[in-house]
Parts: C-alpha cells; structure tokens; sequence
C-alpha cells in the first residue's frame, strides 16, 4: 500500500497574513499621527535589536539553537548578529567566565555604545554555576551590570527568548532620559565605569 | 636489546650509588627520588647517557603531601625516551617553608611553561628559571591554589551561605 503523499498546502487561510508591531497610543487624524517620542524610540529600538554573542562554553551551543531555523531569534528583530561591540545594544554573555577572561568581557563591554543592555545566560553568567571555585568569576555582575539573567543550565531556546522579550520590554520603556541620570552614572561608577 | 627498568636502575645506581631512594615500579613504570640538591646531576645523566637517552620531557608537576613534614611539596618528572619507548618517573621532595628547586629549563627547554605552571599553582620556587611568574591564573592571584590548605571554593564570595551550599 502506498503511503499517502503530505503536501505542505493547507485550505485554512492565514487568519493575519503579516505580523507587525502595534503602534504606539497617539492621535491620528488626516495625515497626521501624534505620540510620546520616547514610545516610538523605544518601539524602533526594541525590535531592532543587535546582540553580540559573547559565547564561551555549552549555553554557547543552545545560543546556535535559538539563532537557527527552528527558534529563530530573528522574528523579534534580532535578525543581525554582529561580532563587533562598537555596533551592537546587547551583550549576551553565555557560558561560564573565567577570572582570566572577565577583564575582557568588561572592554567588550566599554567598546558598545550607548544604550547597551546585557544579558546573562545560564547559571554559570549569572552566579558561577557550578564551579564556586578559585578560577572562575562568581557571576558577571561583578564586573558589568546586568539587565536580564536566564537561569538554567544550560537554559532552553524558549527561555532565552523569554529573556529576551524581557530586554525588549526594558529597551521599550526606558526613558530616554535614563542613561544620563545621576543614578546611572552612580550604577556606573560601581563597576569603576566612567 | 631492550631497555628494561633493571638496565636503568642498574646504569643510575653505578654513578649514583644509594643516592637514590624509594625505588618503585607501579604500573611497570619505573619511579625513585633523590635529594633536591640533585636533581639536574640525575637528570642531566638521564639526558646525556648514551644508552639512556631519557631526551624527552613528558612532563614536570607538583603535588602537596601536607602529612610529610620536612618533604611536602613533590616535583615530579615524567621522562620519556622516544628511541626505545621506555618512560621512567623521577620524583624531588622541598620543605613547603623554603620550596627552592633547581630549574630544568637549561637541560628541556619544554621545562619553561611547565614549571611555571608548578610555580602558579604549587608555589615551587624553580631557581635559575628565565621567567617565573603565573601563566594560568590571574597574576593578581595572592596564593597558590592547588595547597591543599586552600579550600577549592573562591574565599571572598559573601552571597553563598554556607548553610545552603555545604560549605
């Protein structure tokens, strides 16, 4: 007997053809629409996100994962990995930092440019992990700040984009004001950046 | 005719006589050790020896015996000659209070990043070495790691609670 043949084709149509993002609240009228610029900064800036991968072991490999076919990061507007700091907004650091290393996660750091956000991914990122020991630094907010931590070891696709949706409801509702404020520059000023 | 352990034993114990101790053979490997002091004497025996020819320096490690008062840090060197295939294990003892042994480095050159590497972790002090310093943990590091009073886990955390991680 000859196994029936599936053929992608499907009679249900698309109930939406396109998904795009929703606009921002404003008034509109005749050829004009009126918002908060800080909405539709932060509208572009969210889905439009660069990351750099900063992948030193297994998280690394899940990371691949989530940037291929299957997860596909890009559907958040992530689309473009670049491995240049100066270009990039979010830093994801995946995978366990090695004291030796640490100072060279913070000049990746300093090399991007303002607005930048860091996300740490996996247990080893966020706390050290498993080796509490002598050579390995305790978690990379010791020496950067951290927006967003993805626990799991290593975290699943999903997880890391959960995370990365948080990253993107931070970027959208940040004041554009934030990154000048007294406050920041306090944070800053913990981790010894001017 | 092949070298055997007993040519070996044999060839070193004609120069050196009782000099050398703690003649042993696990695994078929032969091991013994010697004063500190003598350490380049035996190995540059070993190198020069024609029927020896022990030229190869598999590797040179540490280990910290805290129990063997006078004698707690080991030197370690493992000896391969490539022509016959033959490895042998030459082992020195230091007092952890003044860990000065003589450098390697003139006599194999692959001694350099090795006892360096002794250095940075064991806190061997290899004298008459080109440049002792750490190669493998930070430089700022202010101990030696692999001391056995050291506890593996980094000191200066104060987010762990003991409690919950067994400490």
């Amino acid at each position: 007997m000859s196994r029936p043949v599936q053929y992608n084709i499907t009679d249900k149509p698309l109930e939406t053809p396109i998904s795009v993002v929703t606009a921002p609240e404003g008034y509109t009228g005749e050829g004009f629409f009126a918002a908060r610029l800080s909405e539709v900064v932060g509208l572009a800036r969210k889905n439009s996100i660069w990351p750099l991968p900063f992948a030193t072991s297994c998280c690394g490999i899940e990371f691949m994962s989530l940037m291929a076919s299957h997860y596909d990061l890009g559907r958040f507007g992530a689309e473009r990995l670049a491995f240049t700091p100066r270009q990039c907004d979010l830093l994801m650091v995946m995978g366990t930092i090695a004291k030796k290393m640490a100072p060279v996660v913070k000049q990746v750091y300093l090399q991007m440019a303002e607005p930048r956000w860091v996300l740490a991914m996996g247990a080893c990122a966020s706390s050290g992990g498993i080796f509490d020991t002598y050579s390995v630094l305790q978690g990379i907010d010791q020496i950067i700040p951290v927006d967003v931590y993805v626990p799991g070891c290593p975290p699943r696709p999903e997880a890391v984009i959960d995370g990365f949706l948080r990253v993107q409801d931070l970027v959208a509702n940040e004041s554009l004001r934030r990154r000048h404020s007294q406050r920041y520059k306090e944070l800053m000023e913990t981790y010894g950046i001017q | 005719m092949a070298l055997t352990n007993e040519i070996i034993r044999q060839k070193l114990t004609e120069k050196f006589g009782d000099q050398l101790l703690g003649w042993e053979e696990p695994y078929g490997m032969l091991t013994f050790t010697s004063d500190k002091d003598m350490n380049l004497k035996v190995l540059q025996f070993l190198f020069d020896e024609p029927t020896l020819g022990f030229r190869f320096l598999t590797d040179l490690c540490g280990v910290h015996y805290p129990d063997n008062e006078g004698k707690e840090l080991a030197v370690v060197y493992h000896l391969h000659n490539l022509k016959e295939n033959v490895r042998i294990r030459y082992k020195v003892f230091t007092d952890i209070k003044k860990p000065d042994v003589f450098s390697a480095y003139a006599l194999y050159s692959a001694a350099n990043w090795m006892e360096r590497e002794t250095y940075d972790f064991y806190g061997v002090n290899f004298v008459g070495h080109p440049n002792l310093k750490r190669i493998l943990n930070v430089d700022d590091m202010e101990y030696f790691p692999m001391r056995k009073e050291f506890p593996l886990e980094d000191q200066k955390r104060t987010d762990k609670d003991d409690e919950m991680f067994g400490r």
